[in-house]
């Protein structure tokens, strides 16, 4: 059986496919979040140097994790949205920005309350630190141009250039803060090596990681039909008045 | 009607903008003004200690070019904007690219060459001097034009915005991290006896990959700004 994918690009007909797909991600999501912060806080075993405070990784590794995939996927889909000019990928663009930065933000924060008890500080300009704070700023930046601009077709196309403009410069800033100075630990798992932590440590954070993933699924699809409902407030669809039928009830 | 060449336009372009700002030489003068001053007034805020000074001397001075380039971006597109010589070039046959290239070698020349030759200079009130200086001059050399370009993308996307000013400063810095890190970092390794070399050649690598993407960047912004 083949299905017509192209049909989904439409507004219209995305609106209530994501609507059906939003609960399946949620429920998926807050299940395997409550597994892996089981796993992670009464089966994983303590480190033996780091006592319980590092378990403070599955969430903040998998946040980590999540902020820089969310940034390129933003990219992604902004790039598509320029190349063929569809208005939904513009949408979904606009929809990943706040998630992202919420993602960075949380990174940073775990960070901080993990660094204190374990470097003694809740902040040092380490090479992974400072590159996560710079991609909050650069998260920022791509929604504070978007509210700047009144003309929407402007904001969508701007921002879109200035995610693509990113994405080519956060690895460069990766690799420039990581050979300025470096404190944090070593990466504990790293594809060419294989993980170095216990497997219930690994197992609860993919979990987690899964969990992230699925969440930002589902609160992007919420929020990108939000930016539906506003921007076509009054549908131009068609002649028939009810094309979002949830929507108008809504209203 | 002749067609000009590619070069002849680009060319035209330079010519252009380096006249408008000898014309106007208060506005060139006032970047420069500006830097001399925020570097002053490092030493009169952490205090007179050369050693203090020699330290953060690469840093102040590399921030004070990144602000100097980030205050005269506006300069780059907006008066052309507004008098509409920019929906002109535009409309150029020579790809728009190209053209944003020249306009952006002008703004170099008028506010980053300043700052690169004003640079020894300011480098002695911090007690840097021999080899540190010379590379100083030289990571500025080589920096301050990506700087330009970089910059470029910012002002081009904010033409027209309302808060243009400061909105391009927030999307503008976080670009210009790794440069301000190259940039100083070849200054104090050269100052550690490591030798600048390699923050160097970091920052020419930066130079040639923003020379082969800024222009087409910017000039994707500036169509979206003029459409």
């Amino acid at each position: 059986m083949s299905v017509n994918w192209s049909k989904y690009s439409s507004p219209q007909a995305f609106y209530p496919l994501a609507g059906r797909l939003i609960p399946w991600f949620a429920v998926v999501a807050v299940a395997l979040m409550g597994v892996g912060l089981y796993m992670g806080f009464f089966v994983a075993p303590t480190d033996f140097q780091q006592g319980e405070s590092y378990r403070i990784i599955f969430v903040h590794v998998p946040a980590a994790w999540m902020s820089m995939f969310l940034y390129v996927v933003m990219a992604v889909w902004a790039g598509i949205a320029m190349g063929l000019n569809a208005r939904l990928s513009f949408m979904m663009a606009q929809a990943i920005a706040p998630t992202g930065a919420m993602f960075t933000f949380l990174a940073l924060l775990t960070g901080a309350m993990w660094g204190k008890p374990t470097w003694g500080a809740w902040w040092v300009w380490d090479a992974r630190l400072t590159s996560e704070l710079i991609l909050l700023f650069q998260y920022a930046g791509v929604m504070l141009l978007r509210t700047s601009i009144d003309d929407l077709r402007r904001a969508d196309r701007s921002s879109a250039v200035f995610s693509l403009v990113g994405v080519v410069n956060v690895p460069i800033i990766y690799f420039s803060v990581q050979w300025w100075n470096t404190l944090h630990q070593g990466a504990s798992v790293s594809m060419s090596t294989g993980s170095k932590m216990a497997a219930t440590m690994l197992t609860a954070m993919l979990l987690m990681t899964v969990a992230f993933w699925l969440y930002s699924i589902a609160v992007i699809l919420a929020r990108a039909r939000c930016i539906m409902i506003e921007r076509e407030s009054q549908p131009v669809w068609d002649e028939k008045p009810a094309v979002i039928p949830e929507a108008v009830e809504a209203r | 009607m002749n067609r000009s060449s590619m070069w002849e336009v680009v060319s035209g372009i330079v010519q252009r903008d380096l006249l408008l700002a000898m014309r106007r030489r208060s506005d060139a003068a006032m970047s420069v003004f500006f830097l001399v001053i925020v570097v002053s007034l490092f030493p009169l805020g952490v205090g007179p200690e050369p050693a203090v000074l020699r330290i953060i001397g690469p840093g102040v001075l590399w921030v004070a070019a990144l602000l100097a380039c980030l205050l005269s971006l506006s300069r780059v597109f907006t008066a052309d904007y507004i008098d509409g010589a920019l929906e002109q070039m535009v409309l150029v046959p020579q790809p728009l690219s190209v053209l944003v290239a020249g306009k952006v070698f002008a703004h170099w020349v008028i506010s980053g060459l300043p700052v690169v030759l004003l640079s020894p200079l300011l480098g002695l009130q911090f007690g840097l001097g021999g080899e540190p200086l010379g590379v100083l001059v030289l990571s500025l050399l080589l920096g301050t034009p990506t700087l330009s370009m970089i910059g470029a993308i910012g002002a081009a996307l904010v033409l027209g915005v309302r808060g243009s000013g400061l909105l391009v400063a927030l999307l503008v810095l976080p670009l210009y991290v790794p440069v301000l890190i190259f940039g100083a970092g070849a200054v104090t390794s050269s100052m550690a006896g490591i030798g600048g070399e390699a923050n160097l050649s970091l920052l020419g690598a930066c130079l040639v990959l923003s020379l082969f993407l800024a222009p087409w960047a910017t000039a994707a912004a500036l169509r979206i700004a003029l459409e």
